[in-house]
């Protein structure tokens, strides 16, 4: 029992990742009909921007007398960063497309994928990159179960996140917008909302949700790759068509059930296998039922 | 007196297709002026071409004296020039309320958003009780009234309305065309009224235009097109 809420927690904190970047697949769809194939390097930009920064506080020593001030700057900034880049992605390589085919997008995108990664790997290197390590040392032991200071922040920031994701979204004015821009382009400029505008927001959001995680990613495992978006980010994409393309509340809940699979899967099954259960399920989402979970029938929450 | 909407000589195409070949035409304020023709003759293109969604190849748009072309759509409204679109457009997972805040998008006087809010729900009682349902699930008729409400919001100097009878019942027929009487006379709201319903559509309006294949066939004031011998056999079913 102990070593079955022990995988949940695991499970709850992995899928809190998957679904913070689950969240820019869909929204981004929701609002353009095109998968991102580049989501996943914000991510990884997030994890190196994260580190970058973490590690210069901690050079200044300001990383140990002032730790949540310290934190909450390098999301800040990683967060920061990964939007605008996103922002200009869209711009360079998405814009120019968009009277295209969305073929044509699909394909810029995979380019913007492989540019990014390689620009990564070029600026910082093909080796592990270890973030600093004396942050949330420590753990709370209840039972046979523990929960590490980390797991707890990991958790209680994803929290955080996708509550403000879901406030700014169905109970804003630029949410109501997002909403109706993704539903009717053309109406929505009628009533004087810029979808240029809106789409900027849409990616800058999927972004910053993608660099969060990207941080939480490093630290939790201890360190960063030029290829960590890779992975986390066709599992995140599979998420996103579990819990039904284009619906938020679904790219949440996906983003969970995925982590939870792959925790259970590797702790009851085989470890070796974790990252096929993603696969598993996306394949079978996509053969059973395209439109997801919360596809078709639920359909309130979509953007 | 100035026009306060004048299409001069516009062109516009999809592709190939060359929807208007030439179209002019002016509104002045005040005004009730129809459009008529028959499907495909480049009525909601030539609304859509003055709203900034379909660009122009050729010609001018003008707005309050100036050239509005080439402007980003969603400046219009702004300006107070907006749209009823065909099909009505509603925002099917919005609700009633939300449809009607993004008419008020771009305004920020908050009290004057609340004064129209509970003017167009006395305009159409029936969107009242329905504030929380999603615009999706309203019928056609109800659908209609919103589309009006929401352009009502954006409190417009010229209403640009693309057949607003379309698919309904003559008693809602009526009740939209009383409301579109109703708001050019108490508050001088321009309307350029696009409809296949000539006979409607002349009787409301001041001045008709007709349309063919892209071109202004012809122009005149509307009790005249309604007493036109071709037009009645064209349009009017005689
Ligand atoms: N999105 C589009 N893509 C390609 N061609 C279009 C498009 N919209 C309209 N057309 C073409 O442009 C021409 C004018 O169409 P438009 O919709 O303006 O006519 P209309 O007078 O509004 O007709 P209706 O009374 O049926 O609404 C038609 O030949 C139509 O096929
Ligand atoms: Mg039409």
């Amino acid at each position: 029992m102990d070593y079955f809420i022990q995988q949940f927690i695991n499970g709850i904190t992995l899928g809190g990742l998957y679904a913070l970047i689950a969240l820019g697949y869909t929204m981004v769809y929701g609002v353009i009909q095109l998968i991102n194939f580049a989501h996943g390097e914000f991510f990884a930009a997030g994890g190196y921007v994260g580190v970058i920064v973490l590690s210069y506080l901690t050079g200044l020593g300001l990383l140990e007398t002032h730790p949540v001030l310290c934190l909450t700057a390098s999301f800040a900034l990683t967060m920061a960063y990964c939007a605008f880049l996103a922002v200009g992605v869209e711009k360079v390589a998405y814009k120019p497309l968009r009277k295209q085919s969305r073929l044509a997008a699909l394909l810029s995108a995979l380019g913007m994928s492989i540019f990014l990664s390689n620009g990564l790997m070029l600026t910082q290197g093909v080796y592990d990159k270890a973030y600093p390590s004396e942050l949330f040392q420590g753990m709370i032991q209840v039972g046979g179960i523990t929960i590490s200071y980390l797991q707890i922040m990991i958790l209680c920031m994803t929290g955080v996140l996708l509550v403000c994701l879901n406030t700014l979204v169905f109970k804003t004015k630029i949410g109501m917008a997002m909403r109706a821009t993704a539903q009717d382009k053309i109406m929505s400029s009628l009533v004087s909302i810029s979808s240029n505008r809106i789409i900027s927001l849409t990616f800058a959001i999927g972004a910053g949700l993608a660099a969060a995680a990207g941080i939480m990613v490093g630290l939790y495992y201890g360190s960063v790759r030029y290829d960590m978006g890779f992975l986390p980010g066709i599992k995140a994409f599979a998420a996103a068509v579990l819990g039904g393309i284009g619906n938020i509340t679904g790219a949440m809940l996906g983003g969970l059930i995925i982590g939870m699979v792959e925790v259970f899967g590797a702790g009851y099954i085989s470890g070796e296998y974790k990252d096929v259960f993603a696969f598993i399920i996306l394949i079978a989402v996509l053969y059973f039922k395209p439109t997801g979970i919360m596809g078709e029938n639920i359909d309130d929450t979509r953007v | 007196m100035e026009p306060i909407l004048e299409l001069k000589d516009v062109y516009s195409s999809y592709g190939s297709i060359k929807a208007l070949k030439g179209i002019s035409l002016k509104v002045f304020p005040g005004e009730i002026v129809a459009i008529i023709g028959a499907n495909g003759a480049g009525k909601s293109t030539t609304l859509m071409a003055t709203c900034g969604i379909v660009p122009i190849d050729k010609g001018d748009i003008l707005y309050q004296g100036k050239s509005i072309s080439g402007l980003m759509a969603e400046k219009l409204p702004i300006m107070g020039l907006c749209q009823v679109p065909e099909g009505r457009r509603i925002f099917p997972r919005l609700t009633v309320h939300e449809n009607l805040e993004l008419g008020a998008f771009y305004r920020k006087d908050r009290a004057g958003i609340e004064k129209d809010m509970e003017r167009v729900y006395d305009l159409f009682p029936v969107l009242r009780d329905r504030t929380k349902q999603q615009g999706g699930t309203l019928s056609g008729g109800e659908q209609q009234m919103l589309a009006i409400a929401r352009a009502l919001m954006t409190r417009p100097k010229v209403l640009l309305m693309d057949e607003p009878s379309l698919g309904l019942a003559p008693l809602i027929v009526q009740r939209i065309f009383d409301i579109i009487h109703d708001v050019n006379e108490s508050e001088g709201m321009t309307i350029l009224l696009v409809e296949q319903n000539a006979n409607l559509a002349l009787q409301a309006a001041q001045r008709g235009y007709v349309l063919e294949t892209g071109t202004v066939t012809m122009e005149d004031d509307a009790d005249k097109l309604l007493h036109n011998e071709e037009i009645r056999k064209a349009y009017l079913g005689e």
